[in-house]
């Protein structure tokens, strides 16, 4: 037996770690290292970016034409822009109503899903899909729901004897807004009722039995048990519906474009149609920079009103 | 194998004081335990020997290296965690290989030196299932056969039994006794389980809020506590403490006076702490008269909770015991196991 | 000293049984008949789109011979025109392209930035990864006016490489922050005994970390997938020739010609359109749904 082959005669070698290896073991580089890339491409690509858009908000720039600064000419003019007041008012009104709606579908929803119901999973899965598909293209399928003379709606409702006339869900201002609640709820159920349903299920079935023995009602249990434990992850999804559907482009952009008589836009399709189509970048921006106290508002709102509560505070151990 | 020495150390976590100037000698081949309340710093001091924390000031050393600024691989250790900390998406063998792996050990080595560990600690069969795949004390041996496969010069244990359920931490207790009788390897054990301390240590190490209490062979921290913390950790029931008087040669609680076996070092009138332990009280018919509170019999002896001037004590006695609560049992102490301490500064008097 | 491996625990609490006391009626009114109607709203405009992709032109304008909610005589009339006369193999490579190579960078950022944030804990971590969270509260819809502007000052204008380097502003954020939820799951004892045991920082991260991570890699990726896949505004914006637009803006600023909707051609691209991305979707659903509720817990 060779002594190479001897495990025994095996000792453990004390080399001396590559430089390459040595300069990762050194936390700070790797600290860089590891954060170089997301902070530099957030930097460049949304931190740069939103400081300029705030800086052509007071410029007159046009599209390919560089601007001069012209102070708070862009936003003295907006405020007296009817279309952009009627915008801004359209704005909260779309999100409040589509936010709403789909809190109180999206928590039915949920407290269905967490019932004992079959093929659960299955169920979440297909439930999800409104939620996967490109917003357009599935803006695309409520337009042809929505139209003027062949819509299904507009069909079945006849066929009962409700009806004599189709709806015109596109063509009067009020009728076009509530088509656009719609089709946003449609869209926005998924995500609060799977998110909802994934806190409901974080609440210990013990707590219903103990609440169940103490004479809780199905309406107390919950009311006492399951809002408030559930008050976290709600404060959470209200914050992220809320952001997005007030800043939410696509599906106003696919179904009516802003129409009829720009009385469906909301600020962001606003900014696009007056700052890439329209050319007036520094106009656009305004448009867009005014949504940003909106959003912080809603933001902080969502999350000091609902979220935080005393007895959230404190460490869980167990965790 | 080697001695582990810590001179000095201390250990801030910004403002706060975790460890104020600890020294431990471990010498080669011992089975040290550190001991204590959760909190007292031990994990922290076990830390800092395997390099998994910095050391504020002071030295620690392995085999007369001063290893403060050495980095945990080149310690020569091996530790075992609470949680067992095995890697959940390799096999046993691969769990246990995985520093020779690193260390680019040839396949020779490898086999032989898992074939070894696992063969001392019964795990031959299992050497290819996952850890999700096995039992408690599985999983235990498995973390001790990784510690094996590196032939440290120090074992460090941190809590390792405290997830097993009550008999298979007996079991496994005998276990790592029985393996440092076979390997000798220089040990260090930290649990907050003094029953564990008891059983397992050569040497006992009493801490609490980042001091050393004492330090000692188990039976001399149990027949000789340097100060009332120590007195009151080891031991189960708890030891008896009774505050009260010296007179006459005796210790006066209330109205009561119980004997002392031993008076050097304390003065007439001083006022100290008596304590005795729960079997060194005795059946006496010309004892004092307490009143019984509960009986608890475990059948191998009968604990009796018994009050006494106001005084709750815990007995524990050999014989079986019919009585029932409200009834008078009469107890002695034996003078001989008196312990007494000062009553202002808690350190043990005679 | 051997004793066996129990076998996990079955629990009761995976299947509430229903009780005695709970009437079968009263479920079904309570709780089939909703979420019957939950399900029909909710898939009715995927079964109209289908339907109508396959449906003769004549047919589609005609309610009144024929049941709109059946096909008499389908045809893939829709589905050839889409495919042969217009670019859609085109913008769906592009699309694919766009949503791959946006994923790969994203992903990679966001595991180094998870890990320095969750395991490497140097001081002022948790700003950092505040500072990142707080990112993702900034929507696209603010960004793409000044976004253009240095798209094109960069020369990526009617580029995809545009769409590639800023998806991952929203991409990062989020998978970033499902990350560290996962590093968080993994305890630290094992890289405290990797490194004992000899490992290196980088050998740690790629021998114990990210094997471990995997479960939330994927779902990391495929969330992100889907978001470069569904992406907009961007997309509207940067991009002006037809052959390198993504297949939502194809399909809703080419194939839409004047005033007059060609419904069939519009609904085969819609279905076409979303049938990737919810294909990729089934085979994932389970790291999806656990990624959307996992950042939501966070």
């Amino acid at each position: 037996m060779s002594a190479h082959a001897d495990p025994t005669l095996w000792v453990r070698s004390r080399s001396k770690p590559s430089a390459l290896a040595k300069l990762f073991d050194n936390k700070t580089f790797l600290i860089f290292i590891c954060l170089a890339p997301a902070l530099g491409l957030l930097l460049v690509f949304l931190t740069y970016p939103l400081g300029l858009g705030i800086y052509l908000s007071f410029t007159d720039t046009q599209l390919g034409k560089p601007g001069v600064w012209v102070g708070l000419e862009n936003f003295q003019y907006l405020l007296t822009d009817r279309v952009f007041l009627n915008t801004v008012w359209n704005t909260i009104f779309y999100t409040a109503a589509a936010t709403a709606a789909k809190f109180a579908l999206g928590l039915w929803l949920a407290l269905l899903l967490n019932e004992n119901v079959p093929l659960k999973s299955l169920l979440r899965a297909i439930i999800l899909l409104p939620w996967i598909t490109p917003t357009v293209l599935s803006a695309i399928a409520f337009g042809w729901i929505y139209d003027p003379q062949f819509s299904i709606i507009s069909y079945v409702f006849k066929h009962l004897g409700l009806i004599s006339t189709n709806f015109d869900f596109l063509g009067t201002p009020w009728h076009a807004r509530w088509s656009l609640v719609v089709a946003n709820t449609w869209r926005g159920i998924p995500f609060v009722a799977i998110s909802l349903l994934a806190g409901l299920q974080t609440i210990s079935p013990s707590l219903y039995e103990a609440a169940m023995l103490d004479g809780a009602s199905g309406w107390q249990r919950f009311r006492r048990v399951t809002v408030p434990l559930l008050m976290p992850i709600l404060a959470v999804v209200l914050t992220f519906s809320v952001l997005f559907t007030f800043a939410d482009f696509q599906l106003v952009y696919a179904i009516t474009r802003g129409g009829p008589i720009n009385s469906t836009h909301l600020m962001a399709t606003l900014a696009f149609q007056r700052g890439i189509p329209g050319a007036a970048l520094g106009e656009g921006a305004a448009i867009a920079v005014s949504m940003i106290p909106f959003l912080v508002i809603a933001t902080l709102f969502s999350y000091f009103a609902v979220g935080n509560r005393k007895w959230q505070q404190g460490s869980d151990d167990d965790v | 194998m080697a001695e582990v020495s810590i001179r000095d150390v201390r250990k801030a976590f910004g403002a706060t004081q975790i460890l104020h100037g600890v020294n431990v000698e471990v010498a080669d081949g011992e089975f040290v335990i550190l001991v204590g309340p959760s909190g007292c710093g031990k994990s922290t001091l076990l830390r800092m020997i395997a390099g998994l924390e910095n050391i504020s000031s002071g030295d620690i050393s392995i085999g007369g290296r001063v290893v403060n600024n050495v980095a945990p691989k080149e310690r020569d250790i091996a530790m075992v965690f609470q949680n067992y900390a095995l890697y959940p998406h390799m096999t046993v063998r691969e769990n246990m290989a995985f520093s020779l792996i690193l260390a680019k050990a040839p396949k020779a080595v490898l086999e032989q030196k898992v074939g070894r560990a696992a063969d001392i600690l019964g795990l031959t069969q299992l050497l290819d299932r996952y850890p999700r795949q096995l039992s408690g004390g599985q999983r235990q041996r498995v973390a001790m056969g990784r510690a094996i496969v590196r032939d440290p010069q120090v074992f460090l244990f941190d809590e390792p039994l405290s997830n097993l359920d009550a008999k298979l931490r007996v079991q496994m207790r005998g276990e790592i006794k029985d393996l440092h009788q076979r390997l000798r390897t220089t040990t260090v054990y930290v649990t907050h389980d003094q029953i564990e301390a008891m059983t397992m240590a050569d040497k006992i190490v009493v801490m609490q809020g980042g001091n050393v209490e004492q330090i000692g062979a188990p039976l001399d921290l149990y027949d000789r506590p340097a100060n009332l913390f120590v007195a009151g950790f080891i031991g189960s029931p708890a030891m008896n403490f009774l505050k009260g008087r010296i007179q006459g040669g005796a210790f006066r609680v209330g109205d009561m006076l119980l004997p002392l076996g031993s008076t050097r070092g304390v003065a007439e009138g001083m006022p100290v702490v008596y304590g005795i332990r729960p079997e060194h009280w005795r059946l006496d018919d010309g004892g004092i008269p307490a009143t019984v509170r509960l009986v608890e019999p475990t059948g191998s002896e009968t604990q009796v909770v018994a009050e006494f001037a106001g005084h709750r004590v815990v007995c524990a006695f050999r014989e079986r015991v019919t009585a029932r609560p409200g009834e008078i049992l009469c107890i002695t102490p034996d003078p001989a196991c008196v312990h007494l301490f000062d009553d202002a500064t808690g350190m043990r008097l005679a | 000293m051997s004793e066996l491996a129990s076998p996990a625990p079955i629990s009761t609490k995976d299947v509430p049984q229903v009780m005695a006391w709970d009437s079968r009626a009263r479920r079904a009114v309570t709780i089939y008949v909703p979420l019957a109607c939950f399900l029909l709203i909710l898939l009715f405009p995927f079964y109209w789109m289908t339907i109508t992709t396959f449906k003769p032109n004549g047919e589609l304008l005609d309610y009144t011979h024929t049941n709109p909610f059946w096909i008499n005589s389908p045809t893939l009339d829709n589905i050839r025109k889409l495919l042969f006369e217009t670019e859609y193999p085109r913008w769906l490579t592009t699309t694919m392209g766009v949503a791959f190579g946006a994923t790969a960078i994203s992903l990679v950022a966001s595991v180094l930035a998870a890990y320095a944030i969750q395991r490497l804990r140097f001081r002022g971590s948790k700003y950092v990864g505040l500072a990142i969270y707080l990112a993702y509260l900034v929507p696209p819809s603010i960004l793409f006016i000044p976004l253009a502007e240095v798209v094109y000052s960069f020369g990526l204008f009617d580029s995809p490489w545009a769409l590639v380097l800023t998806y991952p502003t929203f991409l990062i954020p989020f998978c970033t922050w499902l990350l560290i939820g996962y590093f968080k799951s993994i305890p630290y004892e094992l890289e405290e005994c990797a490194l004992i045991d000899g490992a290196s920082r980088l050998q740690i991260l790629r021998r114990i970390t990210l094997p471990l991570a995997v479960p939330g890699l994927i779902s990391a990726g495929i969330f992100a997938f889907t978001l470069s896949w569904n992406e907009f505004i961007y997309a509207l914006a940067f991009i002006s020739s037809s052959e390198n637009k993504t297949v939502p803006v194809a399909i809703l600023t080419e194939l839409v010609q004047g005033d007059v909707y060609q419904w069939g051609a519009l609904m085969a691209g819609a279905l076409l359109g979303s049938l990737p991305v919810a294909i990729f979707y089934s085979f994932f659903v389970e790291y999806y749904v656990s990624s959307l509720t996992g950042a939501v817990k966070e």
